[in-house]
């Protein structure tokens, strides 16, 4: 059997992140981290050691998905694993992830106000003001909480969905990070 | 004495996640510096566990070509 190393409890951090900011929206920022780190493992080491071995979500999806069996293990469509849909998806998450940060510019000139609430699936609105009491830091340090916490929650749903229609770590197919980071790979490993 | 099956991965088609190395339980596949997943041929035992979980779909296992 195979060696259990401390990263392999990281699925723990994936749940304490969402409650974190069921509490307090600011831990937000701290997600920060699954989004830097997967990049600079693919930038400077090449590889996809984040996804392979230290992402919470991935093992979060195989615990839920294989372990407690919440997943009818049935194939991957094929077009949800194809080049123009991962690739397209990372377009269109990019896109809302700049408009996210557009957003927050906005906040912090003073041309739109704060808004208390997350966004799920970058359409439903769901009230989130008692997780932060207003003026403890600037408007834009808050309004970036919000705004992302709205895509990791938004994509921890997708993942969850998708694992339970298909494989449990199906997202991994086309996750905008593993996408990314294999891109990266490839360009630095030259096929 | 090496199986009569063995995993084959579909390079192209790999997204590089990296769930069947997580699986594999002989360590007969990995990930290829974040590109795609590698067999050792001389290590898989063909049982199948990689490619029952691969969200890719993109492992199939195949008899063992001859040597
Ligand atoms: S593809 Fe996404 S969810 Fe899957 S292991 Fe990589 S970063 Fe985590
Ligand atoms: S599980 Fe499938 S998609 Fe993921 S690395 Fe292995 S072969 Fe590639
Ligand atoms: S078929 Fe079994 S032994 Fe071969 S790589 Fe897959 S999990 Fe490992």
């Amino acid at each position: 059997m195979k060696k259990k190393h401390w990263y392999d409890y990281l699925w723990i951090w994936s749940i304490l992140y969402f409650a974190l900011g069921f509490f307090n929206i600011l831990f937000a920022w701290l997600g920060m981290i699954d989004f830097f780190l997967p990049l600079v493992f693919a930038v400077f080491g090449g590889n996809k050691f984040f996804c392979n071995h230290l992402c919470g979500r991935g093992q979060l999806f195989s615990k839920l998905g294989g372990e407690l069996k919440c997943s009818r293990c049935k194939p991957t469509p094929r077009w949800m694993s194809s080049k123009w849909f991962r690739y397209g998806f990372l377009i269109f998450f990019l896109t809302m992830f700049g408009n996210m940060v557009f957003q927050t510019y906005l906040v912090g000139a003073g041309a739109s106000s704060l808004r208390e609430a997350i966004k799920l699936f970058w359409t439903f609105r769901v009230p989130w003001g008692w997780t932060y009491t207003a003026g403890t830091v600037a408007d834009w340090v808050a309004q970036f909480s919000f705004g992302f916490y709205s895509l990791m929650l938004t994509s921890l749903l997708l993942g969850l969905i998708v694992m339970a229609l298909y494989k449990p770590r199906t997202w991994c197919a086309f996750c905008p990070m593993g996408t990314m980071t294999q891109g990266i790979c490839k360009l630095k490993n030259k096929e | 004495m090496l199986s009569k099956r063995l995993a084959a991965v579909d390079k192209t088609r790999c997204v590089a996640c990296g769930v069947c190395e997580n699986i594999c339980p002989l360590g007969a596949i990995k990930v290829h510096r974040g590109c795609y997943a590698a067999v050792e041929t001389g290590r898989c035992v063909g049982c199948g566990k990689c490619a029952k979980l691969c969200p890719g779909g993109c492992i199939e296992v195949k008899a063992r070509p001859e040597a």
